[in-house]
């Protein structure tokens, strides 16, 4: 880590031991260290410096978390070398701490403290805090909902949307009868069904399942078909002359060979489900974040909102990472695959 | 690199060659609605355990007529016959390597050697024999990499093991040292050999190489242009292990590139 540049050597003439240069490294290694921590005392002053323009309860404990965080921001960075991959790690992300903790002043300080921004529909960090710490079950439960739809829906919908793509992709018979009702009913999109769903289903949870199955499995069936269908011959001609039954063309050449395609479609409809969830909250299913956010805004509860919007996107982002682990996991053959 | 104890481990499971015959084998593709004549009326009986090699032109239907004899394709006229069964579809008895590599980019090159022995459904029993031919072809140590890994000759030699591992009675190979250098190659060729001799199968070889042909093959068989038509069956009565300057086949090397068409230049 500390080593010396090749210019600092030749400006000094002979490696000797000055002052400027050891600086200049110690800055370059942990200035970045440095700076997140001084963001994040500037938060934590910002915080308690001015009075609160309206009644907040956290102020003063969030007040009190930035300097923790600054304090691990510098500890961290400045003895990275001694804390091994949690060090390495904190370091990498430093110049982020320092942007993170500039937006935390800014908001704090345009929000609770001047209201330069109009005050109930832009609320403060504390006010966000307190949803977490005050609201915390009923944000609990709407996660739980949530992900139990989604994941429902999600797992119903990949699953018969991989079983028909690969049935069309494979079969002529099915894909003479697939192919128009794919075309025709596949483009859709699935929130059109929505008020029907609400009527024919028994509950609104089976229909809003329905929806999320129905979001999934259109881009699964769709990318799992043309991944099958784009197979290349020699494969099935090796796997032949060497004694494959049509059973294992299926399940270990046209299958594994289609897999890119297949994530591709879990992608896809991964992102309309997420859609179609909130949506359905929104409207029909009386639990979830989207609900919760619908419960929210009736209140004119901005706070909760943004909180939950947070929340949501977190779940979102942690789901596609959770895919993300699993394709590179299943196609680690692949060279050069995207990094999420 | 490429060992040699192995062979005779790989040789637990013998099994003879296959005779076989291409009675008046006539082929041809439809492109666009016009008909592209590929064999006309090709007849070749091979022996069992005989080495025969067939050149011909670029383009002239060699992998055409290997395709039709591992039963992938079904021919417009003729029979084509193993050991008086006509063939119909593939066998494993009758494997190819053909002239890519085709491995599957998904397995690893021990899942790729054992695929074979996997569609059988006996590999349990029989993993050892995918070990053995990784051995022979050189890339044991390779054995978890996947052929994004490797480099062509190495592919090709990973296809090789493929094919060697399921004990054909007829091992059908388009260029399959094409893409080797010429040392790996020479080495190859002498483990093919003695490959060969030992397991007795059949072995139809495509080279574009009147050299290889001639150093490997008992039987060499010169195509014409497209459609392809039988030219000349040339016997090459030397013993192994063969040396390349041996001035018989310098002679029958004449003899074929003349039917080849390059005798001006040699
Ligand atoms: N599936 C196919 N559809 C249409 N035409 C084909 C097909 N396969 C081969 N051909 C044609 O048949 C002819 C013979 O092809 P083939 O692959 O047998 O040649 P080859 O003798 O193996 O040549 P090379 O030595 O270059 O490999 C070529 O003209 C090719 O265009
Ligand atoms: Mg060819």
């Amino acid at each position: 880590m500390s080593t010396y540049s090749l210019s600092d050597g030749l400006a000094s003439g002979a490696p000797r031991a000055s002052r400027a240069p050891v600086l200049a490294t110690w800055l370059r290694e942990s200035g970045v260290g440095v700076l997140a921590s001084i963001a994040w005392i500037a938060f934590g002053v910002s915080c308690l410096w001015w009075e609160d323009v309206g009644d907040w309860s956290r102020t003063h404990s969030l007040g009190i978390a930035a300097f923790i965080i600054a304090a691990i921001a510098l500890f961290g960075t400045v003895g990275a070398d001694y804390l091994g991959s949690p060090g390495k790690a904190l370091h990498k992300r430093a110049p982020w701490l320092v942007a993170l903790g500039v937006f935390l002043t800014l908001w704090e300080v345009a929000t609770a403290k001047f209201a330069w921004l109009p005050l109930p529909f832009f609320p403060p960090p504390q006010s966000i805090i307190e949803v977490y710490t005050d609201d915390l079950p009923k944000l609990l439960d709407s996660v739980f909902a949530s992900v139990k739809l989604q994941l429902g829906g999600y797992l119903i919908g990949a699953t018969l949307g991989f079983v028909t793509g690969v049935s069309i992709g494979w079969s002529r018979a099915v894909g003479y009868w697939a192919h128009p009702v794919l075309r025709f009913i596949g483009p859709l999109p699935a929130t059109a069904w929505l008020p029907i769903a609400f009527f024919t289903f028994p509950s609104s949870w089976s229909a809003s399942t329905f929806l999320i199955a129905l979001a999934t499995g259109f881009p699964v069936t769709v990318l799992t078909w043309s991944g099958v269908a784009s197979v290349s011959n020699a494969y099935y001609d090796v796997a032949r002359t060497l004694g494959a039954r049509p059973s294992f063309l299926v399940l270990k050449v046209a299958i594994p060979a289609a897999l890119p395609h297949v994530f591709v479609g879990l992608f896809m409809g991964l992102g309309s489900s997420f859609a179609v969830l909130v949506v359905a909250e929104m409207i029909g299913v009386k639990a979830g974040l989207g609900w919760y956010l619908q419960w929210a805004q009736g209140w004119a509860a901005y706070a909760n909102m943004y909180a939950a919007l947070i929340v949501m996107s977190l779940l979102c982002s942690g789901a596609i990472t959770l895919l993300f682990s699993i394709r590179d996991r299943l196609l680690v053959w692949q060279k050069g695959t995207v990094k999420w | 690199m490429v060992a040699t104890t192995p062979l005779a481990e790989i040789d637990a499971h013998p099994s003879a060659g296959a005779a076989l015959d291409i009675e008046q084998v006539s082929h041809a593709f439809d492109i666009d609605g016009t008909e592209l004549p590929v064999l006309s009326d090709v007849s070749i009986a091979v022996e069992p355990g005989e080495f025969v090699a067939l050149l011909g032109p670029s383009g002239c239907g060699k992998s055409t007529l290997l395709r039709l004899v591992a039963g992938l394709d079904k021919p417009k006229a003729g029979t084509l016959r193993e050991d008086e069964a006509r063939i119909t579809r593939p066998h494993p008895s009758r494997v190819v390597v053909f002239q890519d590599p085709t491995l599957f980019p998904w397995r690893s090159v021990w899942d790729n050697v054992a695929l074979g022995l996997e569609a059988q459904g006996i590999l349990k029993s029989q993993r050892q024999r995918v070990d053995n031919a990784l051995d022979l072809v050189g890339l044991a140590s390779f054995r978890n990499v996947y052929p994004h890994q490797l480099s062509g000759g190495m592919a090709q030699r990973v296809a090789l093991a493929r094919a060697l591992v399921n004990d054909p009675k007829i091992l059908i190979l388009d260029e399959p040292l094409g893409k080797l250098d010429s040392l790996t190659r020479i080495t190859m060729q002498a483990e093919l050999v003695s490959l060969w001799q030992r397991k007795g199968f059949t072995t139809l070889l495509v080279t574009h190489d009147a050299e290889e042909a001639l150093v490997l093959a008992n039987r060499v068989i010169v195509f014409s242009d497209r459609p392809a038509r039988v030219k000349a069956d040339i016997r090459v009565d030397r013993p192994y292990p063969r040396h390349r300057g041996d001035p018989y086949l310098g002679d029958l090397r004449r003899q074929i590139l003349g039917l080849l068409g390059l005798d001006a230049t040699w």
